[in-house]
């Protein structure tokens, strides 16, 4: 049994939302992430997927403690850092790094690679045997760049380069977790490629544990061993890999998996076709009871009144949890088309 | 094909730079009959959208130099005066852009946006035109379009901007319409929705569609046939099915390799092309993939250094090799 | 909108009160005695005594100021008889109401500074799109160049230079004037033309220049480019378009500008011998008269704020998006 090494438990982030007259006040908040609870195991990766304003990136900046929680723990290696001070965060912050998606304005332009990549030694005072010099070139050739370009600046270098040197400069802490936000996401595909492989060599020879924030369900099925779908703050399911993508519990989840255009057409099994309406909700107020009913089919009374709660559902598989009052029936096919959408349904006029 | 609505012939777009000349189409040729969508797939810098662009005219002449042949319905566009190509932009050819936030005025309402080609092309009066922005939004999927015609962009969410334009777009009922990254800023389940509505609204009027887009995928959901850009060059042409299925290009089999799937073992690693694209202000002589390409060996000597591979009429690729790969 | 309008009014309020309570604790700071200039030559100290007590001086200095922000709003009672609201007070220099000073010199003050604003807003966003429109032309590199030169003028050379030249050499006009514009509009015209085009011209070249480069920027906005491929015309384009989005911040820097137009117009009136709120202020500071200085200030503060508000709720209208802000 492998070491859980980063646990979250009912970790929340609000964020206020001013308003009012005649003195602006608190009148709300936006509800970016809602009382999630996960547990990264070491030298796993463990991928966090969801749509634009799920609190998925929110999730990894608490994680890190770039983002101080509203309410809930964050514990590392037993110890409880929700409320550290910087400096007893200081250890703990060199063991847990983070990749960012953009990889123009996460470097300093005025600085050289060299530094870039060092910085971090140099701040918490750590010397590598050899020197910090030898130790920064050695990280450059680990992410597949030439030591020699040490002296260049990041605008010499492509944007998938330029995201090998955020990934040295996270390494040169020997991080125990690496929580990268969208890693990818910014590359073209032919590069996208390098950085995800890159990565995947890092967790298998470093034992490094990630956390893999992507809306890109194909990019974090290749990449994470254990997946959780994130729908407006909460964890909707949570399970194995392949639990996940191929016998998914919750109908969200199954609607994900649907939308993702394959370019191998009718290459898979045969393909369900669920077509939501409308956009994800505000997450300032969100649905009653389950967050996902508004453009869910499957909603009734229940699903207003009652949350569900993350539990494993009858016919999951060990670990696999899924958030549903209805959860699906463990398979991707389905015989019939769930259209949800108004201007693609044939039946009901367009318009008012 | 001689029943093609749009056809282009040896397009080359220069863009005049402080750094240089970047020649970013350089030579393309292809068809798109009515009632067809053509993919056209490339990544960032690989002429993909200047293509788009030169369909309709909209290059800065002060900057950019378009040459070769653009024929929209037998009507030639490259060298028309500016008066006869606006009686064409939004009427007969209309065009959907990325980034739904900033290709909408944010000063005008989304109503005002859609009525007014519709207006300036069909002569009609005010309220027939607010009427006809009612009736698009309808049927773009908008709920309730009467009460949100006279909001303004940022009060939608992003698929409904996105819709917008598609109504903007399709107001004047174009024969052609040109999707730049249509889905690219949206989620993946709103894309969904957007790809569906776009092949939907095809099927009800016939408009012949070119989709750029970075993304197999979109294509292999939304495409008929597939054009492959690389470096401002075409890499290869086909069916979707055909580009898909037997490859023949090595960038193709590249771009398909490199992609994670949902279905696929994931044991298999993905096998991402090595390097970056070349810059286009100094574009490698002879194949301009040679330098990424792992078969440049079997085809021996200079030749992709040296012989720039032409891409046949019709289904085929731009390389030396001629070989098809079975997915 | 109401409510954006309703909060920035209460902020102006208190920003006024704020501005006053500043300039009325450090007039007494002065080390000078105001009793002293109505008293005359021969002053006793009794006399003294007895000015401070008829002017309020020998009270406290928050009662003071109590007492004169109260009769702004409700009028006041001084030994000479009621000075009705809004009230404030009699000048120590020459004993009038300084309502009645302040009513007199506003307008010129204010015909100088919106006749200058609308002289420099017109001709500076003209030059600026013409500029873009042409861009890289001779018309743009011509007005670039004067643009500079515009830069490095002062109101009271060109003003000195206007009047030898235009009064004094060609005889074109008369020496400039304020006629209030209720008498006779021609007049008040003819007689500020002159004070309208030196105190524009130091704004022209910074409008100018600035609309230009945002008229190039939004030129290149993607908006633009979509109304482009919706097939419409260069003209609608440019003006329906690009000009609504480089307007926005044109109305931005002429908000940021209203000090050193209220500036301008007081160097201005100097310029011109015109008879201001500025002449007023600078003699009340020489003279301590402290009701004058007063009123001065709370009528200039007021002055800058409204219009403030004005261009703030201008912008709104331009810009739709910061409607509901």
């Amino acid at each position: 049994m492998t070491e859980d090494i980063l646990i979250a438990e009912g970790l929340t982030k609000h964020f206020p939302v001013l308003g009012g007259f005649p003195f602006r006040r608190r009148v709300g908040a936006v509800q970016a992430v809602d009382g999630i609870d996960l547990t990264v195991r070491a030298g796993e990766s463990f991928g966090l997927v969801g749509e634009s304003g799920c609190g998925k990136s929110t999730t990894g900046r608490l994680l890190t403690r770039l983002l101080e929680p509203t309410a809930g723990r964050i514990h590392y290696r037993g110890r409880d850092i929700t409320h550290a001070t910087r400096k007893e965060l200081a250890p703990v912050r060199s063991e847990i790094q983070m990749i960012f998606q953009d990889p123009y304005a996460s470097l300093n332009p005025r600085q050289t690679v060299g530094r870039i990549v060092s910085g971090p030694m140099e701040i918490n005072g750590i010397d590598p045997p050899g020197g910090r010099t030898a130790r920064a070139r050695e990280l450059l050739e680990t992410v597949g760049l030439n030591p020699e370009h040490y002296n260049r600046f990041p605008h010499e270098f492509s944007g998938g380069q330029r995201q090998r040197i955020g990934i040295a400069r996270a390494l040169a802490l020997d991080p125990k977790v690496i929580v990268a936000d969208e890693p990818v996401s910014a590359l073209d595909v032919s590069i996208q490629a390098q950085v995800v492989n890159l990565l995947a060599r890092l967790r298998r020879e470093l034992g490094i544990a990630f956390v893999f924030i992507a809306h890109d369900l194909a990019v974090v099925r290749h990449f994470s061993q254990r997946v959780a779908v994130m729908y407006l703050g909460k964890i909707v399911e949570e399970g194995p890999r392949d639990d996940i993508y191929h016998r998914p519990r919750h109908p969200y989840t199954h609607a994900l998996l649907s939308a993702v255009p394959d370019p191998d057409g009718d290459g898979g099994p045969v393909r369900e076709r669920i077509r939501l309406a409308g956009d994800v909700p505000s997450p300032v107020q969100p649905p009653s009871g389950c967050r996902f009913r508004t453009r869910c089919w499957k909603a009734r009374d229940v699903c207003a009144e009652v949350e569900p709660v993350l539990a494993r559902a009858d016919g999951s598989g060990p670990g696999h949890v899924s958030a549903c009052h209805f959860p699906e029936p463990p398979t991707v096919e389905r015989a019939t088309e769930v259209i949800l959408d108004p201007a693609l349904d044939p039946s009901s006029p367009a318009g008012d | 094909m001689d029943d093609a609505f749009l056809s282009v012939r040896d397009l080359h777009v220069r863009f005049r730079t402080e750094d240089g000349t970047v020649h970013a189409v350089d030579g393309l040729s292809f068809d798109v009959p009515r009632g067809r969508t053509l993919g056209i797939v490339g990544e960032s810098g690989s002429g993909k959208s200047a293509t788009g662009l030169a369909v309709l005219g909209l290059h800065d002449p002060r900057t950019t130099t378009v040459t070769g042949s653009v024929r929209l319905g037998g009507q030639e566009i490259t060298g028309a005066p500016e008066p006869v190509l606006e009686k064409l932009r939004g009427n007969t050819v209309a065009m959907v852009f990325q980034d739904s936030l900033t290709a909408l005025s944010p000063y005008h309402t989304v109503g005002h946006q859609i009525a007014e080609p519709f207006r300036k092309h069909t002569g009609a009066s005010r309220r027939e035109a607010r009427q006809r922005a009612v009736d698009m939004l309808g049927k773009v999927g908008i709920p309730h379009p009467a009460l949100r015609v006279d909001d303004y962009p940022h009060q939608f969410s992003g698929g409904m901007r996105q819709r917008a334009m598609i109504a903007m777009a399709l107001v004047c009922d174009p024969q052609l319409l040109i999707a730049d990254e249509p889905t690219t800023a949206l989620d993946v389940t709103v894309q969904a929705q957007i790809l569906d509505l776009l092949k939907d609204l095809q099927q009800q009027t016939g408009t012949a569609i070119v989709l750029i887009t970075h993304d197999l995928g979109v294509v292999a959901r939304t495409a008929d046939d597939v054009l492959v850009m690389y470096a401002g060059r075409a890499a290869e042409r086909g069916t979707v099915r055909d580009v898909l299925r037997t490859p023949r290009h090595p960038y193709t089999w590249g771009l398909l390799g490199s992609m994670p799937r949902l279905w696929t073992p994931v044991d298999q690693p993905l096998t991402p092309v090595p390097g970056a694209p070349p810059s286009l202000l100094t574009p490698p002589p002879g194949c301009p993939f040679h330098p990424r390409c792992a078969h440049t060996e079997r085809v021996g000597g200079d030749r992709c250094r040296t012989e720039r591979p032409e891409l046949p009429p019709g289904r085929g690729a731009a390389c030396h090799l001629g070989e098809e790969r079975t997915r | 909108m109401l409510r954006f309008l309703a909060r920035r009014l209460l902020g102006a309020l208190v920003i006024t009160v704020l501005i006053s309570a500043i300039t009325f604790f450090l007039f007494f700071a002065l080390p000078a005695e105001p009793a002293l200039m109505s008293c005359g030559k021969n002053c006793t100290p009794d006399a003294v005594a007895l000015i401070n007590k008829n002017l309020g001086l020998d009270q406290p200095v928050p009662v003071q100021y109590w007492h004169y922000m109260a009769g702004i709003v409700a009028g006041r009672d001084f030994t000479v008889g009621h000075c009705p609201a809004p009230c404030f007070g009699y000048s120590f220099s020459n004993q009038q109401p300084v309502w009645g000073t302040i009513v007199d010199r506003f307008p010129t003050t204010l015909s100088i500074a919106l006749g200058g604003a609308a002289v420099f807003l017109v001709v500076g966003t003209g030059l600026g799109l013409l500029a873009a429109a042409f861009r890289g032309t001779w018309i743009d590199k011509l007005f670039s160049s004067l643009s500079l030169v515009g830069n490095a003028l002062q109101i009271y050379f060109v003003g000195v230079v206007a009047l030898a030249v235009l009064v004094s050499g060609l005889h074109w006009m008369d020496n400039p004037a304020y006629h209030p514009i209720t008498e006779d509009p021609v007049k008040w015209f003819t007689g500020m033309l002159i004070p309208w085009l030196v105190l524009s011209i130091i704004f022209i070249a910074n409008y100018s220049r600035m609309t230009r480069s945002l008229m190039i920027e939004q030129l290149a906005e993607d908006h633009v480019r979509t109304a482009r491929a919706k097939g419409m015309g260069r003209r609608t384009v440019f003006f329906r378009y690009a000009f609504r989005g480089a307007l926005a911040p044109v109305v931005t820097l002429f908000g940021i500008d209203l000090g050193s137009l209220f500036g301008g117009a007081i160097i201005t009136e100097f310029t011109f011998s015109l008879h201001g709120l500025g002449r007023l202020a600078v003699s009340s500071v020489s003279e301590t008269d402290l009701p004058t200085l007063m009123g001065v200030m709370l009528v200039g503060c007021t002055a800058i704020v409204v219009a403030n508000i004005v261009v703030d709720a201008t912008y709104a209208l331009i810009d739709p998006r910061v409607r509901l802000a």
